[in-house]
């Protein structure tokens, strides 16, 4: 048992030692979509330009998760759009406020906003060109007349107060099949025909790639959307020429730029760095990785969100099945609350932990950690019941204390199940820690997510594949373990 | 050394002892016999603390158990059970390591002790580095045998020791178990079913029935005066060989 033990902290120190340099000062965050990631490193670079260390935590996942991480401190600026301010995070704006009135509203939250970038990205609705002619549609109110149509919205826009069900209450339409679907699958599913109606933004590079008909608003439903960046104000203390550098972004960007970054990036699969270097006229500048160089980073992130994790969870769960097991009452509390902590929804999870722990690795680990613990106290708990019961009063005649009597014959004899329940848990992990990409964690999941935004099969393969070879490798390596760590009379197979 | 006064042990819906008080006189050799369900292990598990009285009092060296340190007692006993209670994950020596181990032997004496032992029960050394799975019926019993010896306790609890051996080396066992008991000089409480290994080995039968003592003394004892028609039936019970056609 101590050895198990000692492997795992030594595994999760090594990772841990690996994993994470210090924070450079400005850390610039972005949403999962490629524009605010371009603007990100759009954002990044100029502070490279102007002598200031940046560095940019991208598609870290939507409004909410940018918004808490801002407020949180956890990043100091992001690429924002007026309308997501009034309608979404300063409940009570009149939809008509102006930057000065949204500015104001900001400054008692510590947050600043910078003019607007040059640019608005509204929400719109498209549909395919032709089906839009076929069935004369030309504006949303012309939606009322096709009840069947099927829609497909991104599910920031099923969520929103500003979003489908406000639209729905606008235009009283009577649509029954709709659907949420991450923004890029939509893109896909319309393209297909498998939807016919989806939300767009107005600077989506696939609106002109798929002939999309953005339908008329013609009841001025949609608020203006645009582009600015937030900002903590006490940057200024810390790096008062970050918010000047911000700053003198404001106007630089318009409608077509942004588009033309936009399809650079989605459809002739440029990196954003490249893009957003092209854009300010600097050098990208960032070491190309190569693959291979790549796919071993993310292998170190991820090793590190499922080793630590799980040498945490061990810490934590052996003692926790060991004490369940010898009191009844509190392993039925134990075994109920890891239970309850193991439907909580895997997204949610890391949402949960963001209040907790930021973003980044820690929340992912936090919520890898609690995944962690059924398993393996479940299966503690089922090995330490499970020995016969003549064999623990062979034990205790022979005069031995508790403490002796765990290490050297109860948890020994246990063993085969608990290192079952750790297979189950690291195998879980590695495949649950591909969700970590979403709060900044890194790992697998990186290019996958990556690979959905942009439609890129092979990106999606890049973490998809690797994932699937860990979860194989985990699985071997355990097994390996287990035939190490079994005591000899406990194998299969040793008979007189 | 043992002594159980009026001692009553109720288990949910079964009274397992009934007013029961029995002495066991250091050095002495004892078998408490009886059909199953009449107590006699239960007087066992009673003086190695495995089972509480609900009446009466349980008494070593004249010291009621409840006041003595469970762990003392138990190092001063030697336990062995009908399947061995072995540990499994563990090699013969390193069941017969674990508790001199842990009272700071040295390697070297625990390898003596076995050593010693090995040839008493007449086990070969050699056998000692295999797995309990990996042993024979008999082997493995020798291996508890040496197990509850290794610390040389003043007393032996032996429960249907030989329950689950094959006749021949049961009888084997029978033979061996007299001379140790004959040369070890320790207070031995045994508890078996079968008459005639009773006899063998012990100089004094507690013959029980539902929880109650039946008779207690010297097998001849047994045999002239029973007590009741119930003791003769269970003497009557070791059935004898046919005699041989001339």
């Amino acid at each position: 048992m101590r050895r198990v033990l000692g492997i795992a902290m030594l595994l999760a120190v090594m990772l841990a030692a690996g994993a994470h340099a210090a924070p450079p000062p400005v850390r610039i965050g972005s949403k999962a979509f490629t524009e605010s990631v371009v603007l990100g490193e759009v954002a990044r670079l100029s502070l490279r330009e102007h002598g200031i260390a940046a560095v940019h935590r991208r598609s870290l996942g939507g409004t909410r998760i940018l918004w808490r991480a801002l407020r949180e401190g956890d990043i100091d600026a992001y690429p924002e759009y007026t309308g997501t301010l009034v309608q979404e995070l300063l409940p009570g704006t009149p939809a008509d406020a102006d930057l000065a009135m949204l500015r104001a509203r900001l400054r008692p939250l510590g947050i600043g906003v910078t003019d607007s970038l040059g640019f608005e990205d509204s929400y719109a609705v498209g549909m395919r060109a032709t089906r839009a002619d076929a069935l004369k549609i030309a504006t949303i109110s012309d939606l009322r007349a096709h009840p069947d149509l099927r829609f497909g919205f991104s599910n920031e826009f099923m969520d929103r107060d500003d979003g489908w069900r406000g639209l729905r209450r606008a235009y009283a339409l009577p649509q029954r099949d709709v659907r949420g679907m991450d923004h890029d699958l939509a893109y896909r599913a319309l393209a297909q025909g498998a939807i016919d109606l989806t939300d767009v933004y107005t600077t989506d590079a696939e609106i002109p790639y798929h002939h999309l008909r953005v339908l008329r608003d013609d009841r001025h439903y949609f608020p203006p959307y645009r582009a600015v960046f937030l900002y903590r104000l006490d940057l200024a203390q810390r790096v008062p020429d970050a918010i000047e550098a911000l700053r003198a972004l404001a106007g630089r960007i318009d409608v077509q730029a942004m588009q033309r970054m936009n399809a650079a990036v989605k459809l002739d699969g440029r990196s954003e760095t490249d893009v957003a270097a092209a854009f300010l006229g600097v050098s990208a500048a960032s070491p190309v990785q190569g693959m291979a160089a790549r796919i071993l980073q993310r292998t170190r992130e991820h090793l590190a969100l499922v080793g630590i994790s799980l040498g945490l969870a061990l810490l934590l769960a052996v003692p926790l099945g060991i004490l369940a097991a010898r009191w009844r009452r509190l392993g039925h509390v134990v075994m109920a609350l890891t239970g309850v902590l193991q439907t909580v929804p895997s997204l949610a999870m890391f949402v949960f932990m963001i209040p907790l722990f930021g973003i980044g690795a820690g929340p992912a680990i936090a919520a890898l950690f609690l995944y962690s613990l059924l398993p393996i106290v479940r299966n503690t708990h089922a090995g330490l019941t499970g020995i016969d019961p003549a064999l623990l009063e062979s034990a205790a005649v022979m005069g031995l204390p508790a403490r002796v009597r765990l290490l050297r014959i109860e948890l020994p004899l246990a063993m085969r199940s608990i290192l079952a329940g750790v297979k189950i848990a690291a195998v879980i992990n590695v495949g649950t820690a591909t969700l970590g990409a979403l709060i900044g964690a890194g790992g697998y999941g990186q290019p996958i997510l990556t690979g959905i935004r942009l439609d890129d099969l092979g990106l999606i393969l890049q973490g998809a594949v690797p994932a699937a070879a860990l979860a194989l490798l985990v699985q071997g390596v355990f097994e390996g373990l287990e035939r190490y760590l079994m005591p000899r009379g406990l194998r299969p197979g040793v008979n007189a | 050394m043992f002594a159980l006064h009026r001692v009553q042990v109720r288990y949910p819906g079964v009274l397992a002892l009934d007013d029961v008080s029995l002495d066991f006189a250091r050095g002495q050799v004892c078998a408490l016999i009886g059909s199953s369900g009449s107590g006699k292990s239960t007087v066992l598990r009673l003086l190695i603390g495995l089972v509480r009285p609900t009446a009466g009092e349980v008494r070593v060296d004249g010291m009621p158990l409840a006041t003595t340190s469970l762990q003392d007692i138990r190092r001063r006993l030697g336990y062995v059970i009908q399947e061995g209670g072995l540990f499994p994950h563990l090699s013969g020596r390193d069941n017969l390591a674990l508790l001199p181990r842990h009272l700071g032997w040295t390697r070297e004496r625990i390898a003596a002790r076995c050593n010693e032992l090995a040839e008493r029960v007449r086990l070969p050394v050699s056998a000692l580095q295999r797995y309990p799975a990996e042993l024979s019926g008999g082997q493995r019993q020798r291996v508890a045998l040496m197990r509850a010896l290794m610390t040389d306790p003043p007393a032996l609890l032996l429960d249907e020791p030989l329950g689950a051996l094959d006749p021949i080396v049961r009888h084997e066992l029978q033979t061996q178990l007299r001379d140790l008991f004959d040369t070890l000089d320790k207070t031995v409480i045994l508890v078996t079913h079968d008459v005639a290994e009773a006899a063998w080995l012990a100089s004094r039968l507690v013959l029980m029935r539902d929880g109650r003592v039946v008779q207690d003394g010297g097998i001849a004892d047994l045999q002239r005066t029973p007590t009741n028609d119930y003791v003769r039936r269970f003497l009557d019970s070791a059935r004898r060989l046919p005699e041989r056609p001339a």
